[in-house]
């Protein structure tokens, strides 16, 4: 099960971003959990500059902008 | 990951980037041919309507017609431009240029970033914290967030369109000046305990991404993209706009104009100042509008002061940034940018005369 964090205060990118990782993931058939992280100060934490953000078991993968899905796919099987 | 998986190819220029690159060319000279045609087109709508040219009526429909093809052309190639610039920049990458530059040459280089970095609002609060938190100083962040939505490609390229390059260039000259002086001033206070308490306590470690790798085709559609977000979401605006515009072109008699916003009012630079705070609107909307004014003998430091304060002073931005800034330090920076504003207005009406 892979850990993902989609970061970002709520906007309508970081909604899309989340939907098109679970979209992927389920493409892949590999087993996820996604969590969106609203909050501004555990969004800095991760040291990120714009959102939505990726974080994949713990590892910043993506930051500013909807991730290409090619992008996903290839972190997701990583 | 294994060896030769997809993403350790380099980027190459395949035959699918050729097509790209191919149809990007005859896009181009499309664009060419329609907007060379603008003119007789605005004609033909005139003369279809019936209506007297000369005319009140005729005025703003001759307006309208001709400004709105041509202001959405336009707009939609400096966004498409943009769009493929902006490629090239991300907010990380501009934090990483601007993490333990001194002040001064950090405000300089954090306000001319501010105009290529890819920046949405709904973005303002994670990248304050992620700047300050990485170690870009106050004052250079403050530069940076500016300029981000003051100097934007949508008011350069309507200015541009509407009412001609050198006040499209004064526009981006001044603006920038307003951004890097603000922020300097604001860094020369020394105010990062006006900061709210959490932002102060993160201490978080600035992230190195991946690095991402774009091919021309890649940049292409953010081109693309950028011409779908924006043009998508400005062009209401622009019609209200063209259509105010329009308005004022046919309607509202130029001694008035002259009166109350000429250069002889001291007096309406602040004036404009002030109820540009308030009033919210993107560049989009409040350009045509401009445009207008100077036709009927506004005076350009006054309009562009006007303009400057409604983009760059907003309500909903000072609430979003409110999150991460105590009021003190909200009313310090309106108070910076807007004297700055105020000094950009001033000194034009005594040059321009």
């Amino acid at each position: 099960m892979k850990d993902v964090k989609v970061l970002g205060p709520g906007c309508k990118r970081c909604i899309t971003a989340a939907e098109m990782v679970q979209a992927e993931a389920d493409k892949l058939g590999v087993p996820v959990k996604v969590e969106k992280i609203t909050d501004y100060a555990a969004i800095a934490s991760y040291g990120i500059a714009s959102t939505p953000g990726i974080v994949i078991d713990g590892k910043v993968v993506h930051a500013g902008g909807l991730p290409k899905s090619e992008d996903l796919a290839r972190w997701l099987a990583a | 990951m294994s060896i030769g998986s997809i993403g350790e190819c380099p980027p190459s220029a395949g035959p699918s980037a050729v097509k790209w690159m191919g149809w990007t060319a005859v896009a181009l000279v499309a664009w060419t041919i329609v907007y060379s045609q603008l003119v007789p087109f605005a004609d033909w709508v005139v003369a279809a309507t019936h209506v007297d040219p000369k005319s009140h009526l005729g005025e703003a429909l001759a307006f309208f017609a001709y400004d709105t093809p041509k202001v959405l052309m336009l707009l939609t190639l400096v966004v498409f431009g943009m769009g493929v610039v902006r490629s090239f920049f991300s907010p990380e990458k501009t934090r990483a240029l601007l993490a333990g530059k001194r002040e001064g040459i950090g405000n300089v280089l954090a306000a001319s970033l501010g105009i290529v970095t890819p920046f949405c609002s709904c973005s303002a609060v994670p990248l304050f914290i992620g700047f300050v938190s990485a170690g870009v100083p106050l004052g250079v962040t403050f530069s940076f967030l500016i300029s981000a939505p003051m100097v934007n490609e949508v008011a350069l390229g309507l200015l541009f369109a509407l009412v001609g390059w050198k006040v499209a260039v004064t526009y981006l000259v001044f603006g920038l000046a307003v951004a890097i002086v603000s922020g300097w001033v604001i860094g020369r206070f020394h105010l990062e305990h006006w900061l709210e308490d959490w932002v102060r306590n993160i201490r978080a470690n600035a992230t190195e991404l991946p690095p991402e790798r774009l091919t021309v085709v890649d940049r292409i559609k953010a081109g693309l993209e950028a011409v779908k977000d924006i043009v998508g979401k400005v062009w209401p605006w622009i019609i209200a706009g063209i259509a105010a515009g329009a308005f004022i072109h046919g309607y509202v008699p130029a001694d008035l104009l002259a009166t109350i916003m000429g250069r002889g009012a001291w007096w309406s630079v602040p004036a404009a100042v002030v109820i540009g705070i308030p009033i919210y609107s993107n560049a989009a909307g409040i350009i045509p509008v401009v445009e207008a004014l100077l036709a009927k003998g506004a005076a350009l430091g006054t309009v562009l002061a006007f303009m400057m304060s409604v983009i760059a002073l907003s309500l909903p931005e000072m609430i979003i940034l409110r999150k991460v800034l105590t009021i003190r330090l909200i009313v310090v920076f309106v108070g910076v940018v807007g004297a700055g504003i105020l000094a950009v207005g001033f000194l034009f009406n005594a040059l321009f005369q």
